[in-house]
């Protein structure tokens, strides 16, 4: 008997990335860069976060001509940006073989209700999440792999920061918590009822969590480490720096041995300067893509 | 008691440490390679070959972990830890740790969609393993000191040469720990006789 797509297949996919990062890249060339710096995987992007931002306008699944670009070029696994809620790009994505799909804010929504029921896939998803609710209920969709979603493009790590404690404490307010009061808490954060108790059960989420959305620093892949991700994507801080090459090697050290700290004061020298960055309370309600679902 | 490292650079480590210690075995993540020393078998994890070679490069694993093998310590890898221990890499002019004789393929079964869950004999493990393969190598060709274990679909999946055995699927995502248990019968035996023989 041989079975695809089961749980533990896409599940396990992340679990192998676990203590790495995901770096976003436009094209091949700063995806070997990514594969030779030790990044465990890459996603393929039309343009960074930051660059998403400031071009504004409506943001899609990219060209298939860069994220086929981008799988022929490295070994380690591709990832790939898709709307939420858009089901015929998350199909595209899976009929050219990515590894893996976002189904992203950092896009503009396709569905402004629903997500995508990623359980119908056999190639696995990421999602992002700000609280136990979101994170259950992406869970529950059939995601296989979770993220932060912190505030991409900005370089300010704040959200991601709020994003992976919120998640975490909830946790353990619900491993505390006696099995009567579960319902009700479901009830409150809006979460499948019986992931929750099978949440309470095992004490943490039954697939990775990541950190994303503001990590410009090795000191910021490190500090989310410390928080408890499992990993770290990074976005637009490292092809916007000024040496990517060290930049790229910086972080990803920093995250293996992200409780070293001479180590990562060592990493974070001469690194030129990072992203300059976004101060959150000068941010628009409209221009912040955490809020783009929920 | 019997200690067992998984290196800890990056992948499923947590879930080999588990999985030891349900055998019994007291478990360590090895991160700094002067651990080497406190540990009788090593575990080489699932993860990003690529990455983890960087690692190893960076922090001075390579010929401590070969070191390691040369004092007849047991290693074991799975997945990238199974390419790690190859001799000879399909399409890549250079191998890693090159401490099995054998060629092996990466990504050898496709992409992640084709990544599946299979039934498999093992030799002197069991014959009906539930083998989960995630973007899985498999081995080519085997030298002649080199046991084969287990097949799927013709192709080599499980392998071992004295003190070194490799699997290219991830026993230790399921909750069936008995190739780990292998693995710790192995490295207990290792201990008496290198024990015996000093």
């Amino acid at each position: 008997m041989t079975n695809i797509g089961t749980d533990r297949v896409k599940r396990g996919m992340a679990e192998m990335q676990k203590g790495g990062v995901i770096m976003d890249v436009i094209n091949a060339e700063q995806a070997k860069i990514a594969e030779q710096a030790g990044a465990v995987a890459v996603m393929a992007l039309e343009r960074v976060p930051s660059d998403i931002r400031a071009a504004g306008g409506v943001a899609r699944m990219a060209d298939p001509t860069i994220t086929e670009e981008v799988m022929n070029a490295v070994s380690i696994p591709v990832m790939a940006k898709g709307r939420i809620g858009h089901i015929v790009e998350a199909r595209v994505l899976e009929a050219m073989g990515v590894d893996y799909i976002d189904e992203s804010e950092v896009l503009t929504p396709a569905d402004d209700v629903f997500h995508l029921r990623k359980s119908d896939f056999t190639v696995p998803f990421v999602c992002g999440c700000r609280n136990l609710g979101e994170a259950a209920r992406r869970i529950g969709e059939g995601a296989s792999m979770l993220r932060t979603k912190g505030e991409p493009g900005t370089g300010n790590i704040v959200e991601a920061v709020r994003h992976m404690r919120q998640v975490q404490s909830e946790i353990r307010q619900l491993t505390a918590m006696s099995a009567d009061e579960v319902m009700t808490f479901a009830k409150d954060i809006g979460a499948p009822y019986n992931l929750l108790l099978e949440i309470r059960e095992a004490g943490c989420l039954p697939v990775v969590n990541f950190a994303a959305g503001g990590v410009a620093t090795p000191s910021d892949a490190a500090l989310m480490m410390e928080l408890g991700a499992d990993g770290v994507f990074v976005g637009s801080g490292i092809f916007k720096s000024n040496n990517p090459e060290k930049f790229a090697k910086a972080i990803v050290e920093a995250t293996t041995h992200y409780q070293d700290y001479k180590l990562i004061a060592e990493l974070s020298k001469d690194l030129g300067a990072a992203m300059k960055g976004i101060e959150m309370s000068t941010l628009a309600a409209e221009d912040r893509m955490q809020d783009r679902s929920e | 008691m019997t200690t067992i490292g998984v290196l800890a650079l990056q992948g499923a480590v947590r879930e080999h440490i588990r999985a030891i210690e349900a055998c019994g075995a007291q478990a360590i993540e090895v991160k700094r390679k002067e651990q080497l020393d406190e540990i009788d078998g090593l575990i080489l994890p699932g993860g990003e070959s690529t990455t983890m070679r960087k690692l190893i490069d960076s922090y001075g694993f390579f010929t401590a972990i070969q070191a390691f093998g040369e004092q007849n310590k047991p290693i074991f890898g799975t997945c990238a830890g199974l390419i790690l221990m190859a001799s000879e890499i399909d399409g890549q002019t250079a191998a890693h740790l090159s401490l099995m004789d054998m060629k092996v393929a990466r990504n050898a079964f496709g992409r992640q969609v084709a990544s599946f869950e299979a039934t498999l004999e093992i030799s002197h493990v069991a014959d009906d393993f539930n083998a989960i393969f995630i973007r899985a190598p498999y081995i080519m060709e085997v030298g002649p000191e080199v046991e084969v274990l287990a097949t799927y679909q013709d192709r080599i999946v499980v392998a071992k040469q004295g003190h070194y055995v490799c699997t290219a699927f991830h026993p230790e995502l399921t909750d069936d720990h008995r190739f780990i248990a292998y693995f710790v019968d192995m490295v207990e035996e290792s201990k008496e006789t290198l024990a015996s023989s000093m």
